[in-house]
Order: C-alpha cells, then structure tokens, then sequence
C-alpha cells in the first residue's frame, strides 16, 4: 500500500531545528510540516510589524532553511510551514533573498489570505467572542490582527503545483501535515462526504495532531511523577515522524539514534493537548472524534494510530483576533535571611502606600512570589510565616495593569529608594522599566466561503529546470 | 473498608495546554484498574471545587475509556490569556501539576491493585 513518511519541524517560534536535520537524514521523511505559530505568537509578530512593516513573520524561519535546506535537495525533502505569520509574503522574500546569497534555487509557494482584520473592523454585528459571546464592539477599536485558520486546501493546490517550499499564514496547525497527506495520497478533501475520505482525513488530522508540536509529541515536557525520568537523552531528542498508509492508518515514530521516547503514554498526552471536546475536535478539514482512537504500541518508539472518527467539517472557520488591553509593568525583587518575608510584606505595603499616595491610575498590583506559589497559586501550600522568615530569601514579583502607559512607565521609579532606604538585605531588584502591552485575544468566528474567497496560492523564486 | 487519601499523582499523569482563556487537561490513568478509580472520582464538580481556591470558573469534562484519559476545561483560567495574563505561568503549563496535587478516596486494596497493574505504555 502507498505511504508517505511526514516529519514534525518546529513547534513554537523560536523552537530547535537541529532534531529535523535527523529526521531528514536518518528518518526517512519526504515532507516537514513546520508549525511556527501558537496562538500567542501572533501577538509578538504583530509588536514586530508594529516597529518594522517588512516584518511580521518568524524569522526563525530563514535560519533554520538556511541549514536544512542543503539537506533537504540531496533527499528530495518538501517543506511546508506556516512561518509567515502576519507577513507570508515577507517571510517568502526573506528566505529567497538568503537562498539568492547562497547561490541557491527553489520554488517557493506563499498561501495568503487569512488575514481578516478589515472585516471585523467594518462590522457592525457578528464575530461575536467564542466562549464569552460578548460583541466584537467592545474591541473594535483596539483590534490590531485578526486571522482565520484556514484549512489544507491551498497547500494541496501549491505542492500540486510543485513547490519545494510553502509558506503560509494562519492555517490550523494540523493542516500543515493534512496538505502533504492529501497532496502524496491522493485524498479527497474538498467536498469530502464518503465515510472513508472522513475517516482517512480524521487519521490525517490526528498525525498532524500529534505532531504540531515538536518533541511534546516523543516525550518532551511529560507530565508524570517517577516516569519522566524513564526518558532518554532528551539534549538529542528525536521529533515524531508518521509513517501513513493510504487508507490512513499510522504509525508514528522517530529517527533512529535520537533521544526521547514515543509510546501509548507519550503520544495521548499529546493527543489530548489543547483540545475541548475530543469528539468534536474542529478543523477547516474534517470533524474529528477521539473517542474510538487506539494507539498501540508495536515495538521500541512505534505506535499504531487507527480509529479516527470523522465528520465533514463547518461552513465556518476559526478567527483569533488581539485587540490592545493596557500595559503591564513588573519588578522583581528579593529579600534575604533574617525575617526576610516581612520584609518582602513590610516593603510590598510601601509600594501600595506609595501608589495611593501618588494616585497612580492601575487597574491591579498582581504579586506572587517565585519559588513559593506562582505556579501553583493558593493550591500551592505555603509554610507558615515563622517558617518563611526562617527561609534564606523570599522573591516577590509585583506586576502593575494599567491602562495608562505613563504610569506603567513611571512603575519603576517607586522601587530604587528602597536600596538605601527600605528594609535590610536586599538581594536584588530585576525588570525596572519594562512597559510592555498587554493583548486580549478575541476568538470567533466567520463564514468560510468569505474567506476561502481571498485565499491565493502564488509562486516566488526561481524555478529549477 | 475504610478509605485512604491520596493525591491524583499517585496513580495519574497529566498534561496541561491553553487557548484563549481556557485551560484545558489531559489526565492519564496508568492501567485500566487505575482509569477506573479516576472515572469515579475525578468528576467536573470535583475538579471545579478543587481550583475553586485559586481560579473560579466552569468545568467540562468528557472520559475517553479507549485512552484511559478524562478530558478537562477550566473555562476563564487565564486572566484573559496568554498575551494578557500576569502570572509568570501565563499559559498555565503549570497547571497540569495543580491538577496531580487532586486528592480522591480510594481503598487500600483499590490503590494497591492501580499500582500493581502493569503499565499499558512500553516502557523498556
């Protein structure tokens, strides 16, 4: 039976690239699907654009094409990734100046298109929040991106067309892998309605799943107590790779010699990550339900996907906008051994005295203390006061909201006094003028046949003859 | 029989992740004796009381017998989100180990049985 062997690239933004240089090499991959984009990411790419309008996309794109891609020619490995951000095009041009400088050919396909901000900004109605179902007017004015996941069709249409590369914006993540699926097995995607196109589109969706994001999918970042330790050499660890059959059974692995581990435990952390109802998981693509999903291990980092469920997918597409909500500013800061939390107590209440007396405009002074509770909150137990003035330091972050940004700005300035002037031993003070800008994110939703009406599919570079 | 305290992470795995607002958890039984005990324990209301301390807001939940895994939601746990949250966890990936510190009843017997019962996952 025909299969296609498809590698998981980046998971985040700013991820390591040298684990796909062993899928290519040692994996035995024809395709990387690279996810650049988590749902923050589109914020700190929109801060970007905001100081330069040629960016906008993970430039971490371009760097990483620059060492995979002399590897990806001499195996005829195809690269699919959704790096352009708010810029697709920009990252297109980015990559092929590179390439250019190098002496380098390749057809380069940019998918645009998902950008919708205009049209949330001309509504009157709609695009109501997805959970909150407030109305977008109370945003609209702040709203500085707005992007729908769309879904595999354009690249299909652009490996169809032989890219080597394909750049795209906001597409939903598993897209990324469900394009090359569809584009080497030859599904049906558009229009799909047959219980076997459903079901092998739901087992694309799945792999892509599984993979969207890097080594969480072989062992990275796993949730246990006296079982993380079970995996190996994560310094070297392997990202996952689908092995997927045309009838769209899997079976997911990694590149030999790589660090790692891919089992049943492994893989259903992943495949339960970021999802709500896991049986009506939503795609532009395909509708999936986990709910009859087995994966069984067949061996040493081999695992067998099958029973994926699916449904023809919405006539609407996901939409997440950010819309400006204030500014933070934070400071951390340290007391040390003797008493150093009522300390830490004793000079948190001047900066509360000091905002009120100043009447400094802030919306809230969130505190925590790293090292006691600021990842678990009021769950996590604290010793008793006693105990913490017998600790040798106690760290307090104070963090300021506020929409004012002078007086985010000016946060810093009520601290250094404190050097010379507050209680003893202090052990260091971090994060003074900081004003950063706080996003809302906006999630909703738009008709899909508005959007799939813009999406376009055009071909950069030179083409190899 | 009389019943014994534990925490979830005696017998449980678990794994956080976010969107928008919502966090969302992924809890993992380690063997279908152990999946049984969370099915009973581990329900909506419970894990909604268990936050309620720290982060007040809806639960859903949905058990997948066919993973040995509960699927969880906890709606309006993120001050907004990600880009907005002034947590220095902001996106909760934390949290899944808020979820293990989950205290249920169980027997000794029960517990013994779930820690006695071979892992499904191959573990060389």
């Amino acid at each position: 039976m025909k299969s296609i062997r498809i590698g998981a690239g980046l998971g985040f933004y700013g991820d390591n690239w040298e684990p796909v240089a062993a899928s290519i090499e040692r994996g035995g991959v024809q395709f990387i699907a690279s996810d650049h984009l988590a749902e923050l990411t589109l914020a700190i790419l929109q801060k970007d654009r905001q100081r330069d309008p040629a960016l906008g996309y993970a430039r971490d794109v371009v760097p990483m094409l620059i060492k995979l891609w002399p590897l990806m020619r001499e195996r005829g490995v195809r690269f699919v990734c959704n790096a352009g951000g708010l810029n697709p095009r920009g990252a297109a041009q980015a990559v092929l100046a590179a390439f250019k400088a190098k002496g380098w050919q390749a057809k380069v396909a940019v998918v645009t298109g998902d950008d919708v901000l205009q049209r949330l900004q001309a509504a009157d109605t709609g695009f109501d929040h997805l959970f909150t179902h407030e109305g977008v007017a109370g945003v609209r004015e702040r709203l500085v991106f707005a992007n729908a996941y769309v879904g595999a069709q354009p690249i299909v249409q652009a490996l169809d067309a032989g890219a080597d590369i394909v750049i795209t914006g906001r597409v939903a993540d598993a897209a990324l892998f469900l394009g090359p699926l569809v584009h080497g097995l030859g599904w049906t995607l558009t229009g799909a309605t047959s219980e076997r196109d459903l079901t092998r589109l739901a087992q694309g969706l799945t792999v892509g799943h599984l993979l969207e994001c890097s080594g969480q999918g072989s062992g990275g970042n796993f949730g246990s107590q006296g079982a993380w330790q079970a995996i190996p050499d994560l310094a070297h660890i392997g990202y996952p790779i689908a092995e997927v059959y045309e009838d769209g059974t899997a079976l997911i692995t990694k590149a030999p010699e790589t660090g790692g581990r891919i089992n049943f435990d492994t893989l259903r952390q992943q495949l339960l990550y970021e999802v709500h109802n896991p049986h009506a998981y939503f795609s532009p693509d395909v509708v999936l339900d986990m709910g009859h999903i087995t994966l069984h291990d067949e061996g040493f980092d081999r695992v067998r996907l099958t029973g994926a469920r699916g449904t023809a997918p919405t006539d609407t597409l996901k939409v997440v906008a950010g819309f400006r909500d204030g500014y933070k500013a934070e400071v951390t800061w340290g007391f040390s051994w003797p008493d150093a939390w009522d300390k830490a107590q004793a000079a948190q209440a001047t900066i509360r005295t000091l905002l009120k007396d100043k009447r400094i405009p802030h919306d809230e002074l969130y505190v925590e203390y790293p090292g006691l509770n600021s990842a678990h909150g009021a769950l996590a137990p604290l010793p008793k006061p006693d105990a913490l003035n017998q600790s040798n330091e106690i760290w307090t972050r104070l963090v300021l909201r506020t929409q004012d940004k002078a007086a985010a700005d000016g946060f810093g300035r009520l601290f250094p006094w404190i050097g010379l002037s507050g209680p003893a031993y202090t052990c260091g003070f971090t994060g003074l003028h900081n004003t950063s800008e706080l996003l809302g994110i906006w999630p909703t939703l738009i008709p899909r046949d508005v959007v799939e009406a813009s999406v376009t599919v055009d071909m950069l570079g030179e083409v190899v003859s | 029989m009389s019943t014994i305290r534990i925490p979830l992470v005696r017998i449980a795995h678990a794994r956080s992740g976010d969107k928008a607002d919502w966090v969302d958890f992924g809890l993992f039984a380690w063997n279908a004796v152990g999946y049984q005990l969370l099915a009973r324990e581990v329900t909506a209301e419970r894990v909604q009381a268990h936050f309620a301390p720290w982060l007040p807001g809806e639960v859903d939940a949905w058990p997948l017998p066919n993973i040995l895994a509960l699927k969880f939601v906890l709606r309006g746990a993120l001050q907004g989100g990600g880009a907005r949250n002034l947590r220095l966890d902001n996106l909760g990936k934390a949290m899944a180990g808020a979820l293990l510190r989950m205290e249920i009843d169980v027997t000794q017997d029960e517990l013994d049985d779930a820690l006695n019962a071979p892992r499904v996952g191959w573990w060389p």
